[in-house]
């Protein structure tokens, strides 16, 4: 393949990149007051790369046609999708940054500049067929959402935040650096598909100790247990918009990426990461149900609640089937919405002095003073719970129905009670919120920009959610075949 | 004569110096920074020693890419700290408990 042609293949993340590097600089000629304009460029630039990536999704596209630069690249669907994901969630994460940030004055340049490049590294780390272009990726990432944790740098919760996620994320990408070097040492390829076909048939020890050790560092990025122990903390102390883009847009990175490593590079040694998966799977669904009780913030109660969400994905990986990898992105896609639009519903929780209010405590009656976010809240509550007529019971559905598929009941089963234990800590809030005394706390008026993007994702989450299963449907089991062509 | 499984050896024993670093150190985050790199580096001698074993030149590029990022990723550490240390008024490993649960 030539190089105009490959050049071509990664157009949106040329586009992301040369505009990230001009709005820099823009920022750093005009300054703050032109933050808004550059949040609006920004997220041009990424309504113009989903227009760009849209038509691989609906084509399927796959094959050698996709790969730039000698295989390192893939433009592919599945790659696609999880892209349209990724660059929905920088959208939202653009929106409702501003009102947020200038109630502290702290609106700088950066922000929409710092969403860009990390939105562009996990495109880059969703598109890897290599060693080095995941590395690349996930570090373009993970270096841009240190510093969006810190960004409200005047707060020391947001500045432990930074310090909590750059140390554990730090060690995570040496993890899963130490077991690439071991992957290619014992393989002698950085390349997917070489490593495919070199740990066809029996693996060596160095080869196993590697893929243990690039598990274990997806894990953290995933913030699968054992690897959970960040999460609370930092969705807590980082400034609230950044929690809304953590929890969704590199979830969805890591999780594609996490796919590609084992379905497509380990793809011949299923037997060897499947069981890790399950434990993983399972460890995360009971820690994240079990965890939520006990929390008084409503950050940490969303974040136990992702770490529980991650282990019923990773279920639909442990089946090891393209129906399971099918699940997971429609699970991942439901996710996203549900996630954003619960965060974006805490970002409305303020006081009358503008402050967040984020203690559930807080929130006790807040059908009576604020009926329609209230209502709001409850939809993401009881969707996050799985609770059937809202949309969040079709992702868990199609992930079982995956695992069942596959031969793992008992996997399913367990999966199935741990939700129910899960749904007491959603169904609390909603309690709180409908039937005790109202604190009458919140008090603040919202941003309609807020208040619009509630609106779509609890609209999406709504049963009218399910007029969308069958085209979510197509287009996850033409992104989940792409993993499998190699099979 | 040194072998492959020297150098294995030798970075393994710098990786899990690195990891325990960063878990056992109650003192200082500085160290912890130190730590990471220590992590990297042992990463680094793993990747040439397994190019020249190999006789692939690939290894070497990856090291070249783990150097740049180790030292972008040491600047942002280091920027971090200071804005921690601005708020805080201290870097003790110990202190860094504003948020439990």
């Amino acid at each position: 393949m030539d190089f105009a042609a490959s050049l071509k293949l990664i157009a949106p993340e040329l586009l992301m990149s040369v505009s990230g590097l001009v709005l820099l600089l823009v920022s750093a000629w005009v300054g703050d007051k032109a933050s808004r304009a550059i949040s609006v460029a920004a997220a041009v630039v990424l309504g113009a790369c989903f227009f760009l990536v849209a038509p691989a999704v609906c084509s399927g596209a796959s094959g050698p046609d996709t790969l730039a630069f000698g295989g390192q690249f893939s433009a592919d669907a599945f790659a696609g999708l999880a892209k349209l994901m990724i660059f929905a969630a920088g959208g939202a994460a653009l929106v409702i940054a501003p009102a947020f940030f200038e109630r502290f004055n702290a609106m700088r340049a950066e922000y929409p500049v710092l969403i860009l490049f990390a939105v562009l590294g996990m495109s880059i780390m969703v598109s890897a067929r290599d060693l080095i272009t995941l590395y690349i990726g996930l570090e373009l990432n993970s270096l841009a959402a240190y510093v969006l944790a810190a960004f409200l740098r005047t707060d020391d919760r947001s500045a432990e935040a930074g310090l909590k996620y750059f140390v554990l994320g730090a060690l995570a990408s040496g993890i899963l650096l130490f077991g690439m070097s071991l992957t290619y040492g014992f393989t002698g390829t950085t390349s997917f598909e070489g490593i495919r076909v070199a740990l066809n048939g029996e693996m060596a020890m160095g080869a196993l100790f590697g893929l243990i050790f690039m598990l274990a560092g997806l894990a953290f990025k995933i913030s699968a247990v054992p690897f959970h122990m960040w999460t609370p903390d930092v969705y807590e102390g980082a400034p609230t918009p950044v929690t809304a883009f953590f929890a969704s847009a590199p979830k969805v990175a890591a999780l594609a990426l996490t796919m590609r490593v084992t379905l497509e590079a380990f793809g011949a040694q299923d037997d060897a990461w499947r069981q890790i998966v399950i434990f993983a799977a399972i460890a995360s669904i009971v820690i994240g149900a079990l965890g939520a009780i006990g929390q008084s913030n409503l950050k940490r109660l969303l974040a136990y609640s992702s770490i529980n969400n991650v282990g019923f994905i990773l279920i639909g990986l442990a089946a090891g089937t393209p129906a399971g990898a099918s699940a997971m992105l429609v699970y991942l896609a439901i996710y996203v919405a549900m996630t954003v639009g619960g965060f974006v519903a805490v970002l409305m929780l303020k006081d009358e002095n503008g402050n967040s209010v984020e203690a559930i405590a807080d929130i006790a009656g807040l059908s009576r003073t604020r009926p329609a976010l209230a209502f709001c809240l409850m939809l993401v509550m009881f969707s996050l719970a799985g609770i059937p007529p809202l949309f969040g019971f079709w992702g868990k559905f199609v992930v079982f129905q995956a695992a069942v598929n596959a031969g793992f009941v008992a996997l399913a089963a367990i999966g199935i009670a741990a939700s129910v234990i899960g749904a007491f800590y959603y169904i609390k809030v909603v309690k709180v919120m409908y039937f005790d005394e109202p604190a009458d706390v919140v008090k603040g008026e919202s941003d309609w920009a807020h208040w619009a993007l509630l609106a779509i994702s609890a609209l999406a989450i709504s049963p009218l959610g399910y007029l969308l299963t069958p085209w979510l449907g197509n287009l996850a089991d033409k992104a989940a075949a792409v993993l499998f062509l190699g099979v | 004569m040194i072998g492959i499984e020297h150098y294995v050896v030798v970075s393994s024993i710098l990786f899990v110096l690195g990891v325990l670093g960063i878990f056992l150190n109650r003192k200082n985050v500085i160290v912890i920074l130190m730590a990471i790199e220590l992590i990297l580096l042992a990463v680094n001698i793993n990747l040439v020693a397994f190019s020249a074993f190999l006789g692939d030149l690939t290894g070497q590029i990856f090291a070249m890419f783990v150097l740049t990022v180790a030292a972008g990723e040491a600047a942002i550490g280091l920027a971090i700290l200071v804005i921690y240390f601005r708020g805080r008024g201290t870097i003790a490993v110990d202190d860094v408990n504003r948020m439990k649960g």
